[in-house]
């Protein structure tokens, strides 16, 4: 039953990826991501990272992929295609540069010698609660001065000059 | 195993008639509130009190020719309702609505009563789908192919997002005094304690606005409201989509109440009242519909007395006045807490 | 019967590769952003199965923090396409070969 689910959820990702990176209407992009991560956050759930996907739908899906529509539908969904130069060799390059990482990857991940998973402790929200306010504080701080400095600097970028 | 998911779809299958009865409850209470608000009488001819409005309104949306408009994206605008209806149905399962904790059916016992019970992330899931509804909107205003769709689409997701922000922060304080995420754990402190209405009443007020913005319930409607964007992002739908429209909105106010009802306002406890057994379920379950109708009234009750806001003063209050207020009400919670208060 | 990380290992290369095709294949600077938001998740998996692995919780406080670092990274690179397409009106980045703007 667990197999099952993992299954489902792990082809329907690599499908939906492939259509994100494919398709050419960038809607269709970013509705096929959110497919994608939604079923990333199944996988979260199947490993006992329950707030790792409830953050996942939260953070991605629901604000990340929200505005990257909202740019989408800003700048009037621009479809870059026509008159360009075709660039066949370095196209088969990149794709077999994919291929590579992709099957190299997945090949390491199968002879490597890993240890049988241990369970994860349970109050799983609590737990990484504590771990970010006590061992990880230092960096939980600074994460917060970085989207500071993000909103910022998308701010400045993005100003009108009157 | 088979026992729990007979409990689990009889918890279901009460949750969707709540949910599903509210809709055209809920348009005969606007309808007739509205009327009796606005000094006139309201559908009164179709039934007795106009109770049947509703049904009638329904059959003829039902028979109302289907117009897709020319050039629209024709997957993403049948998407975009079923999207809407689809997150707002999901989010209810995290609420609990009654008291079974003493009483077992099938020998499993109902647990705090709702459906999802063993989810750990409680009103962090609620979270994460309420962020979802964004996308039902936003495509039903970029597929309509017309430009006061897309400018009432944008001008919502925006206001959605903008609110979920100290909607989310008011919640935080709620999960801060209470220790935990799980919102049968949250009835269950306000049980033992007060009501959370009282030790955090900023939160309740921001999280009441913010569930008005995140609703698109007047004063927060501008981006669906007829005389500025003619209807915003639903310009384009008729029939049966417009209807699912109409119901994820409405849904998403059942949702809301009982959020509200839930976190800040006992959830299904009386005070004093502590029944158990079969007596106890059934007398939860009225205390909780009888909160929730409360809040519903609220909302009919002030579409019909506040004028709208303008979308720069809507957008100014939702970043400069309730996000303050949130952070204020979080920072207060807290230092509640480190001195280690028992009644917050 | 618990899934071995070795599955979530090969998904999240899979996933990764995909990310890198898109982003090494699309002239749409939006594509190139969704590239590397795929592989950043990718990544994600990947600390999260090990993290599952180990059993503690090291790993998923990495994954929240490259969530947090991803978001930033995304509203500051379409705040930079959103300038480009203005002044340009493209954001084809196969264009954005000068310089001297």
């Amino acid at each position: 039953m667990v197999t099952a689910v993992f299954l489902v959820a792990a082809i329907l990702a690599v499908v939906s990826a492939i259509v994100a990176v494919s398709h050419r209407d960038p809607v269709f992009n970013v509705l096929s991501l959110v497919v994608t991560f939604f079923c990333v956050a199944v996988n979260y759930a199947l490993l006992g990272a329950h707030f790792l996907a409830a953050a996942q739908i939260l953070v991605y899906a629901g604000a990340i992929l929200v505005l990257f529509l909202f740019v989408i539908m800003l700048l009037g969904a621009p479809q870059t295609g026509g008159d360009e130069v075709k660039r066949p060799v370095q196209k088969s390059a990149g794709l077999a540069l994919a291929a590579i990482v992709a099957v190299g990857g997945a090949l390491l991940a199968l002879t490597l010698k890993i240890a049988p998973a241990e369970a994860v402790p349970a109050a799983n929200t609590q737990a990484i609660g504590r771990l970010l306010i006590t061992t990880y504080g230092f960096a939980f701080e600074l994460i917060s001065v970085l989207l500071l400095a993000a909103m910022v600097g998308a701010l400045v970028l993005v100003k009108r000059k009157h | 195993m088979w026992a729990e998911l007979v409990v689990i779809g009889g918890k279901l299958l009460v949750l969707a008639t709540i949910l599903l009865t509210a809709v055209p409850v809920m348009v005969w209470v606007e309808r007739r509130g509205a009327a009796f608000i606005q000094d006139r009488l309201g559908p009164n001819r179709v039934g007795p009190m106009g109770l049947f409005q509703p049904i009638v309104d329904s059959v003829k949306l039902f028979f109302k020719e289907d117009v897709t408009p020319a050039g629209a994206h024709k997957w993403l605008y049948y998407l975009a309702p079923m999207i809407s209806v689809f997150v707002a149905l999901l989010t209810f399962i995290v609420i609990p609505f009654g008291d079974g904790r003493d009483v077992s059916v099938f020998g499993t016992p109902l647990g705090g009563l709702m459906v999802a019970s063993g989810l750990e992330v409680g009103v962090l899931y609620l979270l994460a789908i309420s962020s979802l509804g964004v996308y039902g909107i936003v495509l039903a205003g970029w597929s309509s192919n017309n430009k006061y769709s897309l400018l009432g689409g944008l001008r919502s997701s925006a206001q959605l997002v903008s609110y979920e922000l100290s909607m989310g922060l008011a919640v935080l304080g709620i999960v801060f005094a209470t220790g935990s995420v799980q919102l049968d754990q949250v009835v269950a402190a306000q049980a033992a304690r007060l009501w959370n209405v009282v030790p955090q009443l900023a939160g309740f007020v921001v999280f009441l606005t913010a569930a008005f913005a995140e609703t698109n319930r007047l004063p927060f409607d501008l981006a669906e409201a007829e005389t500025e964007l003619v209807a915003g992002y639903h310009v384009e739908y008729s029939s049966m989509k417009f209807a699912a429209f109409m119901m994820s909105e409405y849904i998403n106010m059942v949702t809301a109440s009982a959020l509200m009802v839930t976190l800040f306002f006992g959830g299904w406890t009386l005070p004093g009242v502590h029944l158990t057994g079969w007596l106890g379920l059934i007398v939860s379950h009225l205390v909780f519909l009888a909160k929730v109708s409360c809040f519903m009234w609220l909302f009919v009750w002030v579409r019909w007395s506040l004028p709208r806001f303008r979308y720069d003063q809507l957008m100014r209050l939702g970043w400069k006045g309730l996000l303050p207020l949130a952070t204020l009400n979080l920072v207060w919670v807290a230092a509640a807490v480190a001195m280690k208060w028992t009644w917050i | 019967m618990a899934i071995p990380t070795a599955h979530f290992l090969i998904l999240a290369a899979l996933l990764f590769g995909v990310g890198a095709a898109g982003v090494l294949l699309r002239r749409s600077g939006i594509a190139i952003l969704l590239g590397i938001e795929l592989m950043l998740n990718a990544g994600n998996l990947a600390l999260a199965a090990f993290s599952s692995q180990h059993g503690n919780l090291d790993g998923q406080v990495f994954v929240f923090f490259v969530m947090a670092v991803a978001a930033a990274e995304v509203a500051v690179g379409l705040a930079i396409l959103v300038a480009i397409f203005r002044k340009g009106q493209s954001i084809d980045v196969d264009r954005l070969n000068i310089l001297r703007w």
